[in-house]
């Protein structure tokens, strides 16, 4: 088959969202992002809501989201993502509003702002990518970063003596009455991406009807930071993260 | 009613679309203000009482980022903390008012007033080469006058405006006409403004991207570059002052916001004792009005600038002159507000010397 | 016409709210005027004052060193303000709290027993307005009308039906000054 004829239609089995435009993503090679972003862009694409979609985009690997995916992207300044979200959708009401976050932005600099905007029952969705690690600045320990794990910053394993617990903020979102619904998802499988896309949506489609806050955490890989193949890093996701941050709905309000 | 209260009327009826605040004495009745006013009833106007000063400055942020007309108040303390903020907000090139209504400080400080913050606004505040217009209330009247003129100036240079005032204008009362009520802008009318604004990707554009990040030290310095051209373009057209009694003066004092009007009161019983003292009052603390200070040193004898700091918009004067004019200070500090005889008797001190 | 008056007592004796009331008047009566509280925690049981400056042409400072009249309800706020009371003005005081009575000869006193006539009235927080009452007697800046209408305006409507408890108040306090 030449490359024209694998192109033509009948032998497209999976396409990239119209959204994800053709910028080469500064992500590393396995990195959790790309799926991510993928899955953001098909859900807006499929809920054909482009046109009032306002992204807010972290400090953290995720910076620069706004070059991939073609909607409209404010870059809040670090932790911050929640607050200028609440701005946003509260003068737009008829737009769809959500931050897309990491864990040091969320769950360190911007916890105040995450679980005021989710007291408050912003109707936002915060879409949180947790890999226990600081990508962007070089692999240093994140709240969400394990015990005992290696990192720049605890080069011989994280101490809850010195450093304090993994913080499993996700499971504080849900115990807010603000929050409608909570869930815990990843995207190392393709059953795994599916789940996760369904939960987007979800959150989405709350956000919209007017449900309350909305949490997709997504456990995720930094092969980078963790110094491991991407194939590895699964593993050692499955193994050591899931033990720390087991995946699954924690907070549906709908199904009460 | 308070020149605090002047804001949060003025606000409703300018039209303003969203206000985020947090609690701190000398401004709280800002935002006291608004939930009784509940303008969400009315114009439609967003109020929230935020986690934080970082957070209400965040959502400012946001708010402006999608076109509408947002603002924060705070006092000292708060407002070092929205500094960060603010440079986003400069760098973002986003309309939005930001009022500090000082108190003294350093730290904590006190709650009484104070105009230790000159530095801090006319001078950047935050991080990186940016400049707030700075807009210094003498009376409520201009509290709430200059809640419209400070959204006029933001949106027409897409630059945020400081409203630098004091624990005096924001907690005394006297007389004030409030603006009459316009409508807030339709999403229409700001699409058309602000094509800028973050509002949802119609297929007709590209996708519109508020960053303040640019790793490519070209790109960004071209951006600092157009930023410095629009305060040089605000410089050459928005110098604010007032003048008293400046024609035949021998002395010349320099005040701005409350400290301006007790500076008058001096004068005039100066003038009763023969000494021919005139007052200018910058209205835009940024930009100075230096040309006039340059003009006005020329008849003069000596400049007395009063503040209630230990002595920082002096410097500006002093960068105004190219003659050798002797240039005093006299101030007080950490709350204390000095009273007509205290300058008197400052202005008898600088004619001695 | 200017008149500029000094009101001090302690937090919660509604010093501030008498001078709110005055202000308010002068201002529905055509007149400008400013009101400036020393604020904060004042407010709240230590000392509480308020300039009020009342004039027919616009007001230059808020912030005096020296006043025509001063109505002072504690021995603090008299040991202050006494001094800066400018000669021939005036000084309205409540001796109730007083230890030490005015010593000054070059300026019109009067003690107004503001406290014992409260205790007559229906409400004790009507001591404010015997107060204004007695100044507006010594010094008739506004007709009592207009106080009238400057409380109706600064009084919460809920709190209307108190406006002739007030009013007594105020015409109780006219009658205790000795002019």
């Amino acid at each position: 088959m030449t490359p024209e004829e694998i192109k033509q239609a009948a032998n497209i089995v999976e396409t990239k969202p119209r959204l994800l435009n053709d910028n080469t993503m500064h992500y590393c090679p396995g990195c959790s992002h790309g799926v991510v972003h993928k899955l953001v862009a098909e859900v807006i694409e499929e809920m054909g809501a482009e046109h009032i979609a306002i992204a807010i985009a972290p400090v953290g690997c995720a910076v620069m989201a706004y070059n991939y995916i073609d909607i409209d992207w404010i870059e809040a300044a670090h932790g911050r993502a929640p607050a200028v979200a609440t701005a946003a959708k509260r003068l737009n009401p008829s737009r769809l509003v959500f931050t897309y976050q990491g864990d040091g932005d969320l769950a360190a600099i911007g916890t105040a702002e995450t679980i005021h905007a989710a007291n408050r029952g912003e109707n936002i969705a915060i879409i949180f990518i947790n890999n226990g690690i600081y990508g962007m600045t070089g692999g240093q320990m994140a709240p969400t970063t394990l015990e005992g794990q290696v990192t720049s910053t605890t080069p011989y394993g994280r101490r809850v003596d010195l450093n304090g617990y993994p913080l499993r903020i996700t499971e504080i979102l849900a115990m807010l009455d603000g929050t409608c619904y909570v869930t815990r998802q990843s995207v190392h499988t393709a059953p795994a991406v599916r789940k996760a896309k369904k939960a987007i949506r979800k959150a989405f489609e709350n956000s919209m009807a007017g449900r309350g806050t909305s949490v997709v955490e997504i456990v995720s890989t930094c092969n980078s930071g963790w110094k491991m193949s991407p194939a590895k890093s699964n593993e050692w996701m499955e193994e050591h993260m899931f033990a720390k941050y087991p995946v699954g709905d924690l907070k549906d309000t709908s199904k009460e | 009613m308070k020149g605090n209260e002047a804001v949060a009327h003025a606000a409703v009826r300018y039209g303003v679309d969203g206000y985020f605040g947090y609690p701190i004495t000398p401004q709280s009745e800002i935002l006291e203000t608004l939930e009784e006013l509940m303008p969400w009833e009315t114009t439609g106007m967003v109020v929230l009482q935020a986690e934080s000063e970082i957070a209400a400055i965040n959502m400012v942020y946001g708010g402006a980022a999608t076109g509408k007309a947002c603002m924060t108040s705070s006092s000292s303390p708060g407002v070092s903390l929205k500094q960060e903020g603010i440079s986003y907000i400069a760098a973002g090139q986003l309309p939005a008012l930001i009022i500090n209504c000082m108190r003294g400080g350093p730290g904590l400080g006190t709650i009484q007033p104070s105009q230790a913050d000159y530095f801090q606004a006319t001078k950047g505040g935050g991080h990186g080469d940016y400049h707030l217009i700075v807009l210094a209330p003498a009376s409520v009247q201009e509290m709430a006058d200059f809640v419209g003129l400070g959204f006029d100036l933001a949106f027409k240079y897409r630059n945020p405006v400081m409203m630098l005032a004091d624990g005096v204008v924001g907690q005394m009362m006297e007389k004030v006409v409030l603006p009459p009520f316009r409508p807030r802008r339709t999403d229409e009318e700001i699409a058309a403004q602000c094509p800028w604004a973050v509002t949802g990707r119609p297929e007709s554009r590209k996708p519109n991207i508020l960053t303040t990040l640019e790793l490519d030290p070209v790109v960004m310095e071209q951006n600092n570059i157009r930023l410095q051209q629009t305060y040089s373009l605000i410089s050459a057209n928005e110098v604010r002052f007032e003048e008293h009694c400046t024609e035949d003066c021998d002395y010349l004092i320099v005040a701005f916001g409350c400290v301006a009007r007790i500076c008058q009161k001096a004068m005039e019983e100066a003038r009763a004792e023969g000494l021919k003292v005139g007052i200018l009052r910058p209205i835009t603390l940024w930009p100075f009005p230096t040309e006039e200070v340059k003009r006005l040193s020329k008849q003069v004898k000596s400049i007395l600038v009063v503040e209630l700091n230990a002595g920082q918009m002096i410097e500006d004067v002093r960068l105004s002159l190219d003659e050798q004019v002797p240039v005093h200070h006299y101030g007080r500090m950490g709350g204390i507000v000095m009273d007509p005889s205290d300058v008197l008797d400052a202005i008898r001190n600088i004619i001695e010397k | 016409m200017k008149e500029e008056i000094i009101i001090a007592g302690f937090g919660g004796q509604g010093v501030l709210s008498m001078g709110k009331i005055l202000a308010y008047a002068a201002l529905m009566d055509g007149l400008e005027v400013t009101w400036m509280p020393a604020y904060g925690p004042e407010q709240r049981g230590g000392t509480a004052n308020v300039t009020v400056i009342l004039s027919d042409a616009p007001i230059s400072s808020p912030v005096l060193n020296s006043y025509d009249t001063a109505v002072i309800l504690n021995q603090q706020s008299l040991d202050k303000f006494e001094k800066k009371i400018k000669p021939g003005g005036t000084l309205i005081y409540d001796p109730y709290s007083i230890h030490h009575a005015p010593t000054r000869t070059d300026i019109n006193i009067y003690p107004v027993d503001a406290m014992e006539a409260t205790f007559q009235l229906p409400s004790s927080k009507a001591y404010n307005m015997v107060l204004l009452g007695a100044l507006l007697k010594v010094r008739p800046l506004l007709p009592v009308e207009a106080v009238m209408k400057g409380l109706r305006k600064t009084l919460p409507e809920r709190h209307h039906h108190l406006l002739p408890i007030n009013k007594e108040a105020i015409l109780k306090g006219m009658e205790l000054p000795k002019i």
